[in-house]
């Protein structure tokens, strides 16, 4: 469906006069128009990217260079914070939010020259993994209307699948950017923690939150990672980026040490999902590639330990709300502790809340040790396992999912069942490592089916390169 | 565990300032209780010698000096959102009787 030429030749076309930002930013904001019942947008920020067209416009007319994506227009995910409209986490509370200082990731696509069009849907404070926890909207999937475009950056990935803009901006906490760039067939990238300041972006889990790009191509995403990374004074867990940059050409497949997940690979993952992925695993075989099968002893702890920290980390996040200096506001609360509770028991929706309590319980005393405490030492257990098999092997593969993309409904009264479908992302976050979807074909019903990818913490660049290189693969 | 009763379930709202409805207890009383079963599986897991993750980068005390800077933000718009303001203060319910 994606109709973008790939970014590195839009921005070309911009810089050498082929074609002008006005003209991208009026593509993307028709588009956005043209495919508005997949509901993947929230709002246009339709006056803020004309004038930032008009801006690059006469920069390039009065010989000036607007930089690496110039021109370029984008779709951020409605929890980064972004001038000319409002930032709602797809909340509720925070209807009618005006960001007052933008993202860092933001302001750097600015810096080289890119345009924010439109802000996207997700499930609201980016709790879900279909983004039917959306206070607005549900999202559509762009290869079945019935089905879920997956979440929380369920609209992002469903707009660079529509092709409304070259590329989005996603978060990825428990899987957020991997499992509905699987869904909807696109390219998603969770960097490693701290690669990409989260300066400006609504906080959920911040021991785990990382932001990538989702893209239809890994040199878009290479190119995208390239700007938005680095240390950051306004984000202290920012670390620094890799020299080289990460715009990398396809690695060579001969002697490359690849290990299969085994815990990934058992019969609670759909079988086409398997063959899919055993098949990339064969292809990579004939390339010269070493496969091996390795264990991740405590994948299935992983998800537990994750539903234990995001929700403690959650309570602390969410717990600035209070709708007296932003936000849903109760008028005539009688006292301070009345409008504390009024504003966020009216305000936040069913999952909030649900994450706020379960955080708030495994946080109280008596149950700090044994739950997050606990949580924490089960993290490290599992930051070893990696460790292990990183130095055996220099990638891991598998399913993103356990299955394609579900229907509408389908999960939404079960909120554990929700939670299961991050089984296999959720460790990745944990470890803090780099990890990738990449589409690898499509099942019975058609719908795309993602590869995960994971590398060790700082190997964003070989990830890609070998992303790259199965792309190619894949063709 | 046991199913987490409603007195339990109004003493986590109490905690969260939730203000939460007589169809929202009981609906939590249920869901909150099998998601804590589901976690509960840590409990068994052997971790002598372990210690916990604060920080999955291995970043330790990142600290800056201490000083003012001028980003060049204006007392006024930082109050944009604020519902009620009075000479650029935020208002708030009384607190004290």
């Amino acid at each position: 469906m994606n109709i973008w030429k790939p970014i590195v030749e839009i921005a070309q076309d911009v810089r050498t006069g082929k074609t002008t930002a006005s003209q991208l930013v009026d593509k993307s904001l028709k588009l956005i128009n043209d495919y508005s019942e997949y509901q993947a947008i929230i709002v246009t920020l339709e006056g803020n990217a004309k004038h930032r067209g008009a801006v690059i416009d006469r920069m390039v007319s009065e010989g000036k260079d607007p930089g690496l994506l110039a021109g370029v227009p984008f779709i951020a995910k409605d929890n980064f914070l972004v001038f000319g409209s409002d930032t709602t986490a797809a909340s509720n509370i925070l209807k009618g939010f005006k960001a007052p200082y933008q993202a860092t990731a933001i302001n750097r696509l600015e810096e080289a020259g890119a345009i924010c069009v439109a802000k996207a849907n997700l499930d609201a404070f980016a709790h879900g993994a279909s983004t039917e926890n959306s206070d607005f909207f549900f999202t559509k999937n762009p290869h079945d209307k019935t089905r879920v475009p997956g979440g929380s950056s369920g609209g992002s990935a469903a707009a660079v699948a529509l092709g409304l803009a070259p590329f989005a901006l996603g978060t990825d906490t428990g899987g957020s950017i991997r499992q509905p760039s699987s869904f909807c067939g696109v390219f998603g990238l969770k960097p490693t923690y701290g690669l990409v300041s989260r300066s400006g972006v609504v906080a959920m889990g911040s021991s785990l939150d990382c932001i990538g790009p989702i893209t239809a191509s890994v040199e878009d995403a290479a190119i995208v990672l390239d700007v938005i990374s680095g240390t950051d004074e306004f984000d202290s867990t920012t670390i620094v980026k890799d020299e080289r940059g990460y715009i990398v050409e396809p690695s060579d497949l001969n002697g490359v040490k690849v290990g299969m997940v085994k815990e990934y690979m058992t019969e609670g993952v759909n079988k086409e999902v398997r063959a899919a992925v055993t098949k990339m695993a064969n292809d990579l075989k004939e390339k010269g590639a070493e496969v091996v099968e390795v264990s991740l002893p405590s994948a299935d702890l992983a998800l537990a330990c994750y539903y234990i920290i995001c929700p403690a980390e959650v309570s602390s996040n969410l717990s600035r709300y209070d709708g007296l200096r932003y936000g849903y506001h109760v008028e005539d609360s009688k006292s301070l502790h009345q409008s504390y509770v009024q504003n966020r028991g009216h305000g936040f929706g069913k999952e909030a809340k649900r994450r706020i309590m379960i955080g708030t319980y495994v946080l109280s005393s008596g149950y700090y040790d044994a739950y997050y405490k606990k949580a924490q030492v089960v993290r490290t257990k599992i930051i070893n396992e990696f460790q292990t098999i990183f130095n055996k092997v220099d990638f891991l593969l598998g399913p993103v999912a356990p299955t394609t993309a579900f229907k509408i409904g389908e999960n939404i009264d079960d909120p554990l069942a929700m939670y299961l479908v991050d089984v296999m992302t959720v460790a990745a976050s944990l470890a803090g490592v780099p990890a990738a979807s990449l589409p690898i074909g499509t099942d019975s019903n058609n719908l795309p089916i993602g590869l995960q990818i994971m590398a060790n913490q700082r190997k964003d660049r070989e990830l890609l390169s070998l992303s790259k290189a199965l792309e190619e693969i894949v063709g | 565990m046991a199913k987490l009763n409603r007195e339990d379930v109004l003493k986590l709202a109490q905690l969260a300032r939730l203000d939460i409805t007589e169809a929202e207890i009981v609906e939590y009383q249920d869901e909150l209780s099998k998601i804590l079963a589901y976690v509960e599986k840590l409990q068994n897991v052997d971790t002598n010698n372990l210690q916990p993750t604060n920080q999955v980068g291995g970043l330790i005390n990142i600290s800056r000096d201490d000083e003012v800077k001028d980003y060049g933000y204006a007392a006024k718009d930082l109050l944009n959102n604020v519902p009620a303001v009075k000479d650029d203060q935020i208002q708030v319910p009384r607190m004290v009787d």
